[in-house]
């Protein structure tokens, strides 16, 4: 089979004035687990919503394989979708409701049989094939939405925050699922969702968009060791950021001593002279140093103010003198108020960022 | 459980209940009995009797009235079910502004609550001057089915848009993305979820119909007498028996439908109820 890689070309969008997608430009390969990340209102959705038809871009194109399917109707398009709050069928059972895109399709009904089943099947709700979708639960009704979508093999499948409906701990239960049916069926998944552990969790690849635009592009350790700004470091999840000052290529100044880096980004480079930018650092990367233990630079040294316990780790706030950050600390390692630490940052995990 | 269900009522509100329900029953019963009584004129009991039954059933005006009805009630209910469920559609269906949509509403709610009298003399006036150009707009079976459409149709697209209402657009696009035409999508999704609300307005169109007089009083003609007509018309003569007979007759028929409706209900609920 031809590979049916998904091009996105210069998408834009604009509802009532307010332009919601600013030119996006990405290709989805074959085969991949891909989340579009973001807070509500950066265009994530519409996105999806065009990639299936529902929404028709004002410019730009989208080519699934070599086709141009931009002006083509849901119903002409290999894509199916998972929609937000399932859209299941309230008058058709549960098998029927699954049965429905084949029985559009006009496949023949012993296939539609054998396919029905081996979907209710990979999904594990072969039980519920005579429920009608108003008796299920969430975490029921969600497979039988992804049920539904997947037995007509389409090359993509659309998720809508398929997750956002339920509890915690069913949340990642489906996750697990999710990667793993993904995998079977070796579709390519391009999921929406604004939680970005859940991001972290199922994809190969994270698109995050903030304010219709594509600002990271990566798999999920590098977006979340290496957030390429701002918005991206906070979004991504709890993350100290210092202002710096350029020093040279491998150093920055920070408010509280020079700062070693590994690389610093081609804009800050390029600015020559004083050029000031931020340097973001996860608390867990802030290393808290043992007695005798000894590193060539970025140690410093620190006063700790306050101690949390977070379950599975301390936080502690640990005092720069001209500010504080947030380090964290496995529950063995205790450490009071009051207590002087030096603290080491390694290189690798200092991330110059953008903006 | 309501929280107040094992409160025994205060005798004062006990008492207004059972006032409430003599005052709404009191005439229909006696009108039951009437129906049964030999004495022609009711003042005392002259035993029972089937005669006015009997006397009914061979009274061929009648016969004719109750024709009449049926028909103008069964034709009247399909059209104006048929057009207020696509006009119902419609309205909501078609991105109208919002200036349009309340335009839409009002027109949808003006006739409903504009008293029947007015809309009778506004449709003789119309069909006077229809009548101008052609005669088949004649006072007659036509223009009755066209006055009931008229005042039936609002009924209808109010019950059926209800319920589109509550019918996400979601629904229209999961059937559209599971490959459905637009069409297919109508009628594999949406219209099967409407039927209920198509046939609860369908009823409340039979049954205005049925019930109608003041309407069908100024356009129907001389070979098109409904019911509630005739009923009318041999008041004037005085009450006859045959009345309370037919009365009875039309009372008995509506509550074996009632029963009926109930009965379905009853054994759909503890299906509906295990399952949850």
């Amino acid at each position: 089979m031809e590979s049916v890689d998904l091009h996105i070309n210069g998408i834009k969008k604009s509802f009532a004035g307010k332009e919601v997608l600013k030119g996006i430009e990405v290709t989805i390969k074959d085969g991949e687990f891909v989340t579009l990340l973001g807070p509500s209102g950066c265009g994530k959705t519409t996105l999806l919503r065009i990639i299936g038809g529902f929404a028709k871009a004002d410019e730009g194109r989208v080519f699934l394989g070599n086709e141009d399917i931009s002006k083509k109707s849901p119903d002409k398009r290999d894509i199916n979708t998972v929609f937000q709050n399932y859209a299941l069928f309230p008058h058709l059972n549960v098998y029927k409701n699954v049965a429905f895109g084949l029985k559009s399709k006009k496949v023949p009904k012993d296939e539609i049989d054998r396919r029905v089943q081996a979907m209710l099947e990979l999904v594990n709700i072969t039980d519920l094939a005579s429920e009608m979708p108003s008796t299920l639960s969430g975490g029921q009704k969600q497979r039988v939405a992804l049920a539904r979508a997947l037995v007509n093999e389409p090359d993509i499948l659309l998720l809508d925050e398929p997750l956002s409906a339920l509890d915690a701990n069913l949340r990642k239960k489906l996750q697990v699922e999710l990667r793993e049916i993904q995998k079977k069926t070796d579709t390519t998944f391009i999921m929406v969702t604004h939680d970005q552990d859940e991001a972290i969790a199922v994809s190969d690849r994270i698109l995050v968009m903030y304010k219709g635009k594509l600002v990271q592009d990566g798999t999920p350790e590098d977006v979340y060791e290496h957030p390429v700004n701002r918005f991206v470091a906070t979004f991504m999840g709890e993350c100290n950021i210092l202002e710096c000052e350029k020093v040279s290529d491998t150093c920055v100044k920070a408010a509280f001593g020079n700062l070693v880096v590994e690389k610093i980004p081609a804009w800050m480079a390029d600015a020559g002279g004083k050029c000031c930018g931020g340097v973001a650092i996860r608390m867990e990367d802030i290393h808290v140093c043992t007695p005798g233990e000894h590193f060539e630079n970025n140690v410093f040294h620190a006063k700790i103010l306050e101690r949390i316990f977070r379950g599975d780790y301390w936080e502690l706030h640990a005092d720069f003198g001209p500010l504080t950050l947030r380090v964290m600390t496995d529950p063995d390692q205790i450490y009071n108020p009051g207590d002087e630490v030096e603290l080491y940052m390694e290189p690798q995990y200092l991330q110059v960022l953008s903006d | 459980m309501s929280r107040y269900s094992n409160r025994p009522l205060p005798l004062f509100s006990r008492i207004l209940a059972y006032a409430g329900i003599l005052l709404l029953y009191v005439p229909l019963i006696l009108v039951l009995i009437q129906s049964f009584n030999a004495n022609k004129h009711g003042q005392t009991w002259g035993g029972f009797t089937f005669d006015w039954y009997t006397k009914l059933f061979d009274n061929v005006l009648v016969q004719t009235a109750t024709v009449n009805t049926v028909i103008l009630a069964v034709v009247s209910t399909i059209i104006s079910t048929v057009l207020g469920t696509i006009l119902a559609i419609g309205i909501h269906r078609t991105p109208w502004g919002k200036k349009m949509q309340n335009f839409f509403d009002m027109s949808i709610n003006i006739p409903v609550v504009t008293p029947d009298i007015l809309m009778a003399i506004a449709l003789v006036s119309v069909f006077a001057l229809f009548r101008s150009f052609t005669s088949i707009f004649d006072p007659g079976m036509l223009t009755l089915i066209i006055a009931h459409v008229t005042f039936e149709i609002s009924f209808v697209v109010l019950v059926v848009q209800s319920r589109l209402v509550s019918i996400g657009s979601e629904q229209i696009e999961a059937a559209r993305d599971l490959y459905a035409t637009t069409a297919g999508a109508w009628f594999r999704v949406i219209i099967p979820q409407l039927s209920t609300a198509i046939i609860a307005g369908a009823l409340l169109a039979f049954t205005l119909s049925l019930d109608d007089f003041i309407i069908s009083f100024f356009v129907s003609g001389p070979k098109s007498t409904t019911l509630p007509l005739y009923i009318y018309g041999s008041l004037k003569r005085g009450i006859s028996p045959q009345i309370h007979a037919l009365s009875t007759l039309i009372f008995s028929i509506t509550l074996f439908v009632m029963l009926l409706v109930a009965m379905k209900n009853k054994i759909k609920a503890p299906k509906a109820l295990q399952k949850k």
